[in-house]
């Protein structure tokens, strides 16, 4: 048997990646504890190695590759062009927190580079095996940094439920995908669809098959009634990595939740269309309801992350390029509010001090005007208030509702994001309305200074002039499919 | 007519711009320069809307000055702007009223003066771009987005209670206009495709659509206006808000929720206002009767005023679902005559709250033998607020009036109670303020008005009294509008 060597140019720069980190592993060490920074330097220069070599070799058509497991589209080029800006913007945000708390360590990068390699991975799966691959880097190199800090007795605690609960996911996709196996014969996600849309297979098996799956993408999402461990590990976490957990993964479930359910289950949409409205109506009730009993803001933005999810998940309830482009808006446009947030928070912890609370945010318009105003539009933007992207976000996925027929979905929807409302609201008031408690002015480097302006100023702008991103969403999911 | 200078686009940034040149002089040292840029920005922004009015061509219901460029293609979304004979009106009172707010709160605000001023001029671009939209989306971002200013304003300047305030007048707003924006995407698949709101003019609906669609505005606007049983929040929010906030609040933002009937409810659905229009008229007369009698028995001043407010809103609701042309145009007349007659009132009850900071009438008694100039000016302005001919009160309440007893006698007779009650209550509280002896010590120490007061009054009381005794250059502008939304809300779209 002749052994045929894969095309490796499409996937170059998860090769890149993968090499990249061990370099980094090795040359923290040989730099040692005083020059740190060479890890952090060098793990950003990865970023930009892959960002250039994915931007390089942008495909506007799929190429497979490693005999069909692998792809690369358009949808998977952009997404990781996403994931490379987030977690690179992560890094900028989180750098002095974890100096500050002696986390500063080569494992931190290393750990974050694995995980954006499963993340790449994830995206560009076309095998249930590549798939599940990718999820593990991801989720066993997230376990370990919520565990990062090791003598925090929260932290341990939420790395230990994250591992358990995630374990357990990781056990219903499996199964989910071992019955597809059984029914279709093949673990290929375009040769899957065939084979269910020629009907040879048992619908009996793919339907079970089918609700392992989505109970598992739930778990993933922390889409309720899956969300439990959401909260604890948004709590529990270092802020940095709440704030990372929070921000790039989500990009990557999108990918994958469009390659198992879309490419690879799309001819059951009559199935799952049903479970994901379910999945929905619940997380938008229980995140937007519960996040206004949180005193505690990382478990607030927790609960807030799960009504966001449920939001998203319409955005797949409609079936269509319209409905997909509109979750990729949606999903980009959360992520960036994300980023912004939790860097805020970042921003009023001090040393020594942990901004966990809402009642940090006080009289934070006294302190800073210019760091209150842009957390005022990142709020409404999470709101869903216009001119804020988060409107447009929403806007898309209802008219792609509303275009499937589902009215009433979209009634509830928007009546659940009325509640959710009142919770942004009420950062807004601590912030503007109620006086500070500290006068302790606010320290940051510059970079995080400008980063962090535009990545507010960008939530507005991109709000004024959506079209590009729009756009870009649209195109993407238009040329993958 | 073609204009090709972008007027209404100058009308709607040129006050965000200085706005945001307000904000940017930042904290209080610059308090000064804030106040100067404000107010040159706020003249500016009335003078550019001068032309509005002298190009306008009254012979027309079209829209003119009109704008229209690609904002996002993926869902055909266009920045689309336009006036009528409806809008044009109501831009030139908000961009009337915003310089007066301004110097309004010139004193009185000592603290974050640049957030306070770049607020409102910031809002007042804000609701000129509502007032202009054509695109349903576009008119959707500026509605929402006039909330914003209006949140922090009373949040922040407000009165004790003013977070209880601010967060409800934001979760009732939104309430309602979320489901329009549902309404808007109903609308913009049933017509394949459009957001134009020009389109969804000339789109059949079916009947049932039609009414849902009509509830999911009625919801928007009823609680803009705001109508009985959705008004509550108008009281505490108006009690709150600094004495500038009652004014944009009473004068401008409540005109919203009318011109959303005019532009929406009755073109897009006009089978269903005809089906709904009596249920329309009776919240109408139950916000003009009963609040009217609840506005009799306030002790805090700004909330009398405020119910009087919801009284005299009923009165526009009333007009615009009495279907005919007298009913249309004297609410139309009756939106602007109250946001002159609402914004004095609103502010010479800050001038006695600026002095003795207290609302409650039982604190005061006898001013005009202190503030003899105060009193005859606010006697006017009570004397509108009343609907005395003469006064631009009347001549709306008078026009709607003849408009309902062409329909039923007896909507004319329950309209017309508010004479009694709009009377009694503004009298009364007039008498017990302004007359009597000098009620303490505190009243015994007030000045009279300064020049600067002065000058805020005597603009209003010129205004109040021209649409009181000439109101033919505002009818004239908005006649043929009204004749073509007539004829177009007759014809069944079914």
């Amino acid at each position: 048997m002749n052994f045929i060597p894969p095309d490796l140019a499409p996937a170059s720069s998860e090769i890149f990646m993968l090499i990249m980190v061990c370099v980094v592993m090795l040359a923290d060490i040989a730099a040692g504890e005083s020059r740190r920074y060479v890890a952090y330097l060098l793990t950003q220069i990865t970023l930009l190695g892959c960002a250039i070599l994915t931007f390089v070799s942008f495909s506007t058509e799929s190429i497979l590759t490693f005999h069909g497991m692998f792809v690369d589209d358009s949808m998977a080029d952009i997404l990781k062009l996403m994931v490379y800006g987030t977690v690179s913007a992560v890094l900028v945000y989180s750098h002095s927190y974890i100096s500050d708390r002696g986390m500063l360590k080569g494992e931190f990068f290393s750990l974050i580079l694995f995980a954006t390699l499963g993340m790449m991975v994830m995206i560009s799966a076309s095998h249930f095996l590549t798939l599940y691959i990718g999820l593990e880097l991801l989720s066993l190199s997230l376990y370990a940094l919520v565990a990062l800090r090791r003598d925090s007795l929260m932290a341990t605690e939420a790395a230990m439920k994250f591992f358990v609960l995630g374990a357990l996911a990781s056990g219903f996709l499996l199964y989910g995908m071992s019955m597809i196996y059984g029914a279709t014969g093949t673990l290929h996600v375009s040769q899957v669809a065939q084979i269910i849309q020629s009907g040879a297979s048992s619908k009996e098996v793919l339907i079970v098959g089918l609700v392992f799956i989505v109970a598992g993408i739930a778990f993933k999402l922390s889409a309720a009634p899956f969300h439990m461990w959401a909260p604890d590990v948004y709590q529990g976490a270092p802020t940095a990595v709440t704030l990372f957990i929070g921000s790039a993964p989500k990009l990557a479930a999108f990918g994958f939740v469009m390659r198992l359910l879309v490419e690879g289950m799309g001819e059951m949409v009559a199935d799952w269309q049903g479970m994901l409205v379910i999945l929905a109506v619940l997380s938008m009730a229980v995140g937007n309801i519960a996040a206004i009993a949180q005193t505690n803001i990382k478990r607030m933005l927790a609960y807030s992350t799960i009504s966001h999810m449920g939001f998203l998940l319409l955005g797949f309830i409609s079936a269509d390029t319209n409905g997909y482009s509109s979750a990729l808006f949606y999903v980009i446009a959360y992520v960036l509010m994300t980023l912004g947030i939790f860097a805020m928070i970042m921003l009023l912890c001090r040393s020594g001090f942990e901004a966990e609370n809402i009642d940090d945010f006080k009289g934070l318009n006294k302190r800073n005007s210019w760091y209150a105003f842009i957390t005022l539009l990142l709020m409404l933007s999470l709101a869903g208030i216009p001119p804020m992207i988060g409107f447009y976000a929403k806007f898309a996925v209802l008219q792609a509702v509303v275009n499937a027929g589902y009215i009433w979905l979209a009634v509830v929807a928007v009546l659940f994001s009325l509640i959710g409302a009142f919770y942004y609201l009420r950062i807004i008031k601590l912030m503007y309305f109620d006086d500070p408690e500290t006068v302790e002015p606010l320290v940051s480097n510059s970079d995080v200074r400008i980063l962090l302006s535009a990545n507010g100023f960008a939530v507005l702008a991109l709000g004024i002039f959506p079209q590009a991103l729009m756009g870009l969403s649209f195109y993407a999911i238009q040329n993958s499919m | 007519m073609s204009f090709e200078f972008p007027l209404l686009s100058l009308i709607i940034w040129l006050p965000i711009v200085f706005g945001v040149a307000v904000f940017a002089t930042g904290d209080d040292r610059n308090a000064e320069l804030a106040r100067w840029i404000a107010l040159i920005g706020s003249v500016l922004g009335f003078l550019v809307a001068i032309p509005l009015y002298t190009n306008f061509d009254s012979a027309t219901g079209a829209m003119q000055f009109l704008e229209n460029h690609i904002w996002f293609e993926r869902f055909n979304v266009n920045y689309h702007i336009g006036v009528d004979g409806i809008s044009m009106p109501l831009i030139l009172l908000n961009c009337f009223i915003t310089p007066l707010v301004v110097v309004a709160g010139w004193d009185v605000i000592k603290e974050r003066v640049s957030q306070y001023m770049g607020a409102f001029l910031v809002m007042s671009g804000i609701v000129n771009g509502v007032f202009s939209s054509l695109d349903a989306i576009l008119f959707y971002v500026f509605w929402e987005a006039s909330l914003i200013p209006m949140f922090l304003i009373v949040g922040i300047w407000g009165g004790p209670n003013r977070v209880y305030a601010a967060i409800k007048f934001f979760l009732y707003t939104l309430l309602g206009s979320l489901l329009m924006l549902i309404a808007f995407i109903y609308l913009y698949h049933a017509s394949e495709g459009s957001f134009s709101i020009e389109n969804y003019h000339k789109l059949a609906i079916p009947m049932t659509p039609q009414i849902l669609i009509f509830i999911a505005f009625l919801l928007a606007f009823a609680v803009k206006v705001p109508m009985w049983p959705v008004h509550t929040w108008l009281p505490d929010a108006h009690v709150e808000a600094p004495t500038g906030g009652s004014v944009v609040l009473a004068a401008i933002l409540l005109k919203l929720g009318g011109y959303g009937f005019l532009r929406f409810s009755l073109p897009i659905a006009p089978d269903a206002s005809h089906y709904l229009a009596e249920m329309m008229i009776v919240l109408s007369l139950i916000a003009v009767v009963y609040i009217g009698l609840i506005a009799l028995m306030q002790a805090d001043m700004k909330k009398l005023i405020a119910y009087s407010s919801v009284a005299h809103m009923g009165f526009v609701t009333l007009g615009f679902f009495l279907l005919n042309a007298y009913g249309i145009e004297g609410a139309m007349v009756q939106m602007i005559s109250h946001g002159f007659i609402s914004g004095a009132m609103f502010l010479c009850v800050g001038v006695l709250y600026d002095r003795l900071h207290s609302r409650q009438i039982t604190d005061y008694g006898g001013v005009v033998n202190k503030m003899p100039v105060f009193a005859a000016f606010f006697m006017l302005f009570a004397m509108a607020n009343a609907g005395l001919p003469g006064t631009s009160g009347f001549v709306g309440e008078f026009m709607v009036i003849m408009g309902a007893i062409k329909v039923n006698f007896w909507y004319a007779f329950l309209a017309a109670t508010t004479l009694i009650f709009g009377a009694a209550y503004t009298l009364w509280m007039y008498k017990r303020v302004i007359f009597g002896a000098v009620a303490s010590p505190a009243v015994e120490s007030l000045r009279d008005i300064s020049k600067r007061e002065f000058g805020l009054l005597a603009i209003l009381a010129i205004s109040v009294l021209w649409i009181g005794i000439y109101p033919f250059p505002l009818t004239e502008v908005m006649h043929a509008t009204v004749d073509q939304l007539l004829t177009h809300v007759s014809n069944s779209k079914l």
